[in-house]
């Protein structure tokens, strides 16, 4: 077990971080490239007001009309990738390996904040695959996919916390699970539906200079998407 | 369908597709290489990033008329069709049999007008309507695309018009109309193939064809302002219906023509009709069918509406008397092509109130509308979709019965016609009016082009 851990945290982990973040920047360098060619629109009506309004307005929990009109969900949402994001990056225990490694570290978030943060993202994980099968619309068009990555969302926050408490096996095993769990979300982020973590970005500030700064001229009003 | 569903390499030459008709044999093959240059045209960094991150969340659906129309039936979320259809051809790498194509057939033209309000709901902005686009270009493609938009391409290919108007049909219209009308302003006349004027006047083909009236008002409107305009002797089709078929090639011809026009008449500007799609066409899609740099039209082109505006609301060049005002309760449609996508729904609020007394709008509005159920093709797809025109258009129809309006403003022609039948079907008891039409009716008409009786 010990030699796992080893492997997973040393070198597992490097190699991951590599694929994560390169593949992020290659997708992302891949699909500008490729928009040079046949998304001339979007530059042809760039307009960066429109394109950060765009991002931020859907970045609040009820910054965009469509999200007001579920407020609930919009809410849980919110809340949701807030603490997805935050919880792993700010978590104590994550920082103090980082700084064994890097010689620094980043402010770091008091444990019961970090424990209830990873319960709110279990929650939302479970609210928003209830949601999935409950919503009649939601669930015609859900794949096995969804509901796996929901669940591959949920596992390093999971084992985290039941290795953090030694609740549910032991506290090595629940170690390894982590780690592995959050190596292959880590890897698969880039390559999947989860690549929204970039590509949300590009659409949504595409869509909002499509129908707002392309409109919003000679006296014309562009529509507000959000 | 933003700017282009291109149809392959040539998408900028007016190529025309093969005769829409005989394609129709059931044993026609289906030209899967075709349908792949489509995919690949099309298969640019949105495309590949709309198919790929949409999170399956269902908040399009609540966007979507034709769902809330249906009792909220799941297959009508714009996410599922657009999974069924363009989804399902990129994953079949366009390997698709004639079933299929009728089967999607049903989906892009029976179940979605274009209209784009879905991308205002979904948390991506995912342009729905342009994937939609790309199915009715590979049906298109396979001759599989409703008889009342082949019919139009026919027409379009064969007389550079939708609805084949012939040259002197066109110009005898004019002259009719200037005649008629110039009994009621002194002076009137429709100046055609005019050079150097301020604006080039393009109209809706069923305008010459079957409301010439409406050609009329607004030389009416056009000679009280004293505007210097002409009509064109060709390209005088603002509309697009092949856009609608999602035949870029066949789209680009009335534009061509209209631009052309426009710059060899030197023009400053198109004028548009009251028509959505032709503005559509005529001022976002059209320099992208015609592949112009920059995206943007060589002629700014405006819309009546706008023109309208400038002359009652801004510049005050056409008085309303007060006395002539509409006092009915009067309400607004926005078309999806002149509001969300054309951005022009302050203006019509502005002239409405100045034309109406008691104006009422509906809810909701402005750019955030529903389409009419007429769009993105609807009105001309003919008998064939008229019972499901009416079955979405309910919403609609609810939407107007709660203003308790009996006039119906209506700034584009195929809402005109849909509001018409909704009105009938739905027993609305409301009168449906161009803004051409009440403008003549209540503006004041300055001396000058008084037509004196006792004259000759």
């Amino acid at each position: 077990m010990d030699a796992l851990h080893e492997f997973l945290s040393g070198p597992a982990l490097y190699v991951t971080l590599v694929i994560f973040f390169g593949g992020l920047i290659i997708r992302a360098a891949f699909l500008l490239g490729l928009s040079r060619g046949k998304d001339q629109v979007f530059y042809d009506h760039f307009s960066w007001s429109w394109a950060l309004r765009s991002v931020l307005a859907w970045l609040l929990p009820w910054g965009s009309r469509s999200l007001r009109t579920q407020p609930l969900m919009a809410i849980v949402f919110f809340l949701f990738h807030l603490c997805l994001l935050a919880t792993p990056i700010f978590l104590s225990a994550h920082n103090i390996l980082w700084e064994g490694w890097a010689g620094w570290s980043l402010p770091t978030l008091p444990g019961i904040v970090a424990d209830v943060m990873t319960l709110v993202v279990l929650g939302g994980v479970v609210f928003l695959f209830i949601r999935r099968l409950v919503r009649p619309e939601v669930r015609l068009i859900s794949t096995l996919g969804d509901y796996l990555l929901l669940l591959l969302t949920a596992a390093p926050f999971a084992t985290g916390i039941l290795a953090q408490y030694q609740i549910g096996g032991p506290y090595d095993l629940m170690m390894v699970l982590h780690i592995l769990s959050a190596e292959v979300l880590l890897i698969i982020i880039p390559f999947s539906k989860l690549g929204h973590l970039i590509l949300f970005f590009f659409t949504r500030a595409f869509i909002g200079v499509d129908m707002g700064a392309r409109r919003n001229c000679q006296g014309r009003l562009g529509a507000k998407v959000w | 369908m933003s700017e282009q569903a291109q149809t392959g390499a040539e998408a900028t030459e007016a190529k025309p597709t093969e005769d829409p008709k005989a394609v129709e044999a059931p044993a026609a093959p289906v030209d899967t290489k075709k349908i792949q240059q489509i995919l690949a045209a099309n298969n640019g960094a949105r495309m590949r990033s709309w198919l790929n991150i949409c999170a399956h969340c269902g908040l399009c659906a609540e966007s979507c008329f034709f769902y809330l129309a249906h009792d909220k039936d799941p297959k009508l979320s714009p996410a599922y069709k657009v999974k069924v259809t363009t989804g399902e051809l990129y994953k079949r790498k366009g390997k698709v049999d004639r079933a299929w194509l009728e089967e999607a057939h049903e989906v892009i033209w029976g179940q979605c007008t274009m209209c784009r309000r879905c991308s205002m709901f979904c948390p991506f902005g995912i342009d729905i309507a342009t994937m939609i686009g790309v199915s009715r270009a590979v049906c298109n493609s396979q001759g599989v695309l409703p008889e009342g938009l082949a019919r139009a391409k026919q027409n379009i290919i064969e007389s550079g018009n939708q609805m084949a108007v012939s040259e002197e049909d066109w110009t005898e219209t004019c002259d009719w109309m200037a005649e008629e009308y110039a009994e009621e302003i002194a002076g009137l006349e429709i100046p055609i193939d005019k050079k150097g004027v301020k604006y080039m006047y393009t109209v809706n083909p069923r305008e010459p064809a079957f409301y010439p009236q409406d050609l009329g008002q607004m030389a009416q409107i056009l000679h009280v302002a004293e505007e210097s305009w002409t009509v064109p002797r060709q390209g005088w089709d603002g509309t697009n219906l092949a856009m609608f078929a999602g035949d870029a090639a066949v789209a680009a011809i009335p534009v061509r023509n209209m631009y052309q026009a426009a710059i060899d008449l030197e023009a400053e500007q198109i004028l548009m009709t009251e028509c959505g799609h032709a503005y559509r066409s005529g001022a976002f899609e059209g320099p992208y069918w015609l592949g112009l740099p920059g995206g943007r039209p060589p002629v700014p082109v405006k819309h009546a509406v706008q023109l309208f505006w400038e002359y009652i609301v801004r510049d005050g060049r056409i008085k309303i008397d007060p006395a002539k005002m509409i006092t009915e309760p009067a309400t607004l449609q926005d078309p999806c092509n002149v509001s969300r996508n054309g951005g022009l729904w302050q203006m019509m609020r502005d002239l409405a109130r100045a034309l109406c007394t008691d104006f009422r709008d509906m809810d909701p509005n402005c750019e955030y509308n529903h389409c009419c159920g007429g769009g993105g093709g609807f009105i001309p797809m003919g008998a064939e979709f008229k019972a499901r025109r009416m079955q979405s258009g309910r919403i609609k129809a609810e939407q107007i019965k709660a203003t308790g309006a009996k006039i119906m403003i209506s700034p584009c022609h195929n809402c005109f016609d849909q509001l018409n039948d909704l009105n009938k079907e739905y027993e609305l008891g409301i009168k449906v009016l161009s803004f051409k039409e009440i403008i003549t009716e209540c503006m004041i008409i300055p001396e000058k082009f008084i037509v004196s009786d006792n004259g000759d």
